[in-house]
């Protein structure tokens, strides 16, 4: 099969381009390094099924990260039959430096002009016929993002593809030395086919800019978004839960118990109680899950994840960190794993590890969850999204804390040197696929990890047969009590206990955990911990559920991208000590004070 | 690292203020930065605006072409720059 790359400089909307080809849903951002990894797609081009290969965005063929060199390996072990050069027009004069070197290796090439509906509002005129020209490589504008320009392109690579195959170079990097050239030809190849007004026109990004990067006002923006963010999904994602769980409560009742009524009672118990009730609870968070990713996708698309960069890097040079490490916490708040990869643009081994120590403390959506479902249990309803809002300060706290106290250990002085793009807005199609591809994802870990777990939630409070079931004779009930002169400091309890060894696992799963545990799902679930527990072993539960131990998704990724065994048993065993301290001194501190 | 003696009187980047614009001189950074700030469009004779810096000695954020980059005062004061 025949395969073509896409290659570009980053933040070029490669992966929004590999998304239109593939119809897949590869993840797009505003942010130069969000894809980290090469994706591949397939699709028939012409009467041949071709295999589409997006890389990591380089700057140049020298890059030292290690997305970078993802990509220049792959360039030297696999030629691509095509290779798809994706620039961004309104940069093209820089950009181009970056074409000039790959021309240097001989690649079978076509180059992608993307962005031009941009470019065409910078008053930037280019005229890709002359270009062309004077670079012997077929070029073409378009927008990835709109599909303007894009069955030209299409059809340019249907073409391209009949000529045969390159080899590749020897000696790749060689080649590559003399930029005093690149130089004069870029001048020459600009003069004249581009022109670029003198002075930018004042824009939307300009005057949105004065406000948002103000010198006193930035920062108190920043966290008026987040908590008005937070504060939405809380005020819109609750209600639609809560409305979930009954549907699942009431389709309990109409079709799924009368269909298993004929089933041994115990075997009804798993499946109705364990099975059922764990799966429906965790399935309920679905429409917070998709309001949250397209809140998500929003902050991301439209690029201010780069100003929060640039406000919050003064604060973590501090901590030993850069402002790409607090871009990695707040993509965090989505997902771990994903944020534990984006550290691969990072050249310093130092300042990666120090990131991927701190990332696991951000508050994950897996952990939102947890802590909807507790606060609207616990919490008045003015009160509850105060709580919530409350952890995730605590999940910044827990990083800062963590990142002061290692920052020796982790010594660097790795450049910040970062793009800031212009404010771009997401299409209506690309918040669709976003929201789709978490829900699938979600549903994939719950088909993996849930029912595994609630099923093992459900053995262990109802065996021994001879105990009562969620009774302290059940095994559950023993491991509880093992564990009891841990927690009883910090007030949780032997039930709460089994649900965060399972937490461990996924932290979908404590929630589900806790449904089986107590036999109830929804509000009467709700109900039974808000009698149970009081506020501040509550909300000391939710603070040991933020810190303690990264999910074992996330572990894996620590592992694989540190490759190094110490320091991931060292990340867990120190999430566990800061977990309990913070719980310990909250809880004897709120009751000392005495609530 | 770069190949141009700087002509006085040249300044560091670092030192200009925000609305100040400039000619880039020269770059004295390490060979990896020097090539990622090379693509990302730092080339002598461009010329170079200051459009603000971050409180509590945050990064300056500057202008060259049409590219906007975020840059730490400690990597401004390895580029020097002619002002007019």
């Amino acid at each position: 099969m025949k395969r073509i790359a896409l290659l570009g400089m980053p933040n070029t909307g490669k992966s929004t381009l590999f998304n239109r080809m593939t119809g897949g849903a590869a993840r797009v951002g505003n942010w130069p390094g969000i894809t980290v990894e090469l994706l591949t797609g397939k699709i028939l081009l012409g009467a041949n099924m071709v295999e589409i290969i997006d890389l990591p965005g380089i700057y140049d063929l020298h890059g030292f990260s290690e997305d970078e060199q993802v990509v220049r390996h792959f360039l030297h072990d696999n030629v691509p039959d095509l290779a798809l050069i994706v620039l961004n027009a309104t940069q093209i004069e820089r950009q181009l430096s970056l074409l000039l070197q790959l021309k240097q290796l001989n690649l079978n090439m076509v180059v992608l002009l993307n962005m031009a509906d941009e470019a065409k509002k910078f008053g930037i005129t280019i005229d890709s016929a002359k270009m062309s020209e004077s670079l012997g490589i077929p070029i073409f504008q378009m927008s990835a993002k709109y599909g303007t320009g894009y069955p030209e392109a299409l059809h340019a690579a249907t073409r391209a593809l009949r000529y045969p195959t390159p080899r590749m170079a020897e000696q790749l990097r060689a080649q590559l030395e003399q930029d005093d050239h690149i130089e004069s030809e870029m001048a020459r190849v600009l003069q004249h086919s581009v022109q670029v007004p003198a002075r930018m026109p004042d824009n939307l990004t300009t005057r949105l800019d004065q406000l948002m990067l103000h010198p006193w006002l930035g920062l108190p923006i920043f966290f008026g978004i987040m908590y008005l963010l937070f504060q939405g999904i809380f005020l819109f994602g609750q209600p639609l839960q809560a409305g979930v769980n009954t549907a699942f409560g009431w389709l309990r009742e109409a079709a799924v118990a009368p269909l298993f009524s004929g089933l041994p009672p115990t075997l009804q118990g798993l499946l109705l109680d364990g099975v059922y009730n764990g799966v429906a609870t965790v399935a309920a968070f679905v429409p917070i899950i998709v309001l949250f990713f397209l809140f998500m996708a929003i902050v991301e698309d439209t690029g201010y994840l780069s100003r929060a960069a640039f406000l919050m890097d003064a604060l973590m040079a501090k901590m030993g960190l850069d402002g790409r490490s607090f871009v990695m916490l707040l993509m965090g708040f989505g997902c771990n794993v994903p944020a534990l990869m984006g550290t691969r643009v990072m050249r310093s081994r130092s300042l990666r590890m120090l990131s991927m120590l701190v990332i696991p403390f951000s508050l994950c959506s897996a952990r939102l969850q947890v802590f909807v479902f507790v606060s609207a249990a616990l919490f008045s309803p003015q009160a509850a999204p105060l709580a919530l809002f409350s952890l995730y300060l605590f999940s910044f706290a827990a990083a800062i804390v963590t990142a002061l106290l290692f920052k020796g250990q982790f010594p660097n002085n790795e450049p910040f040197v970062l793009e800031l793009p212009p404010y771009r807005f997401p299409t209506g199609r690309q918040m669709v696929m976003r929201g789709w591809h978490e829900v699938t994802h979600f549903l994939r870990r719950a088909t993996q990890f849930i029912v595994a777990g609630v099923v093992l939630v459900w053995l262990l409070t109802h065996l021994p047969a001879s105990a009562t079931p969620a009774g302290s004779d059940t095994f559950a009930g023993i491991i509880g009590g093992w564990l009891h002169p841990l927690f009883a400091p910090i007030g949780i309890t032997p039930e709460l206990t089994i649900a965060l060894i399972f937490g461990f696992v996924a932290k979908e799963i404590v929630i589900g955990s806790l449904a089986v545990i107590y036999g109830l799902s929804g509000e009467a679930l709700s109900g039974a911990l808000a009698q149970q527990l009081d506020w501040v072993q509550a909300y000391s539960f939710m603070l040991f559920t933020l810190i303690y131990t990264p999910c074992l998704s996330a572990i894996a990724t620590l592992r694989s991208e540190s490759r190094n065994m110490g320091f991931t048993l060292f990340a867990i065993g120190w999430s566990l000590v800061l977990a309990w301290a913070v719980s310990f001194t909250f809880y004897q501190g709120a009751r000392w004070l005495g609530y | 690292m770069s190949a141009a003696e700087p002509l006085p009187p040249t300044v560091t980047l670092a030192s200009l203020h925000p609305g100040d614009a400039a000619t880039l001189a020269a770059i004295h950074t390490d060979d990896a930065l020097y090539q990622r700030l090379l693509a990302l469009g730092f080339r002598s004779g461009k010329l170079v605006q200051v459009i603000r810096r971050a409180s509590f000695g945050g990064p300056l954020q500057v202008r060259i072409g049409t590219t906007d980059i975020l840059l730490r005062r400690a990597e401004a004061e390895k580029i020097t720059v002619q002002q007019p």
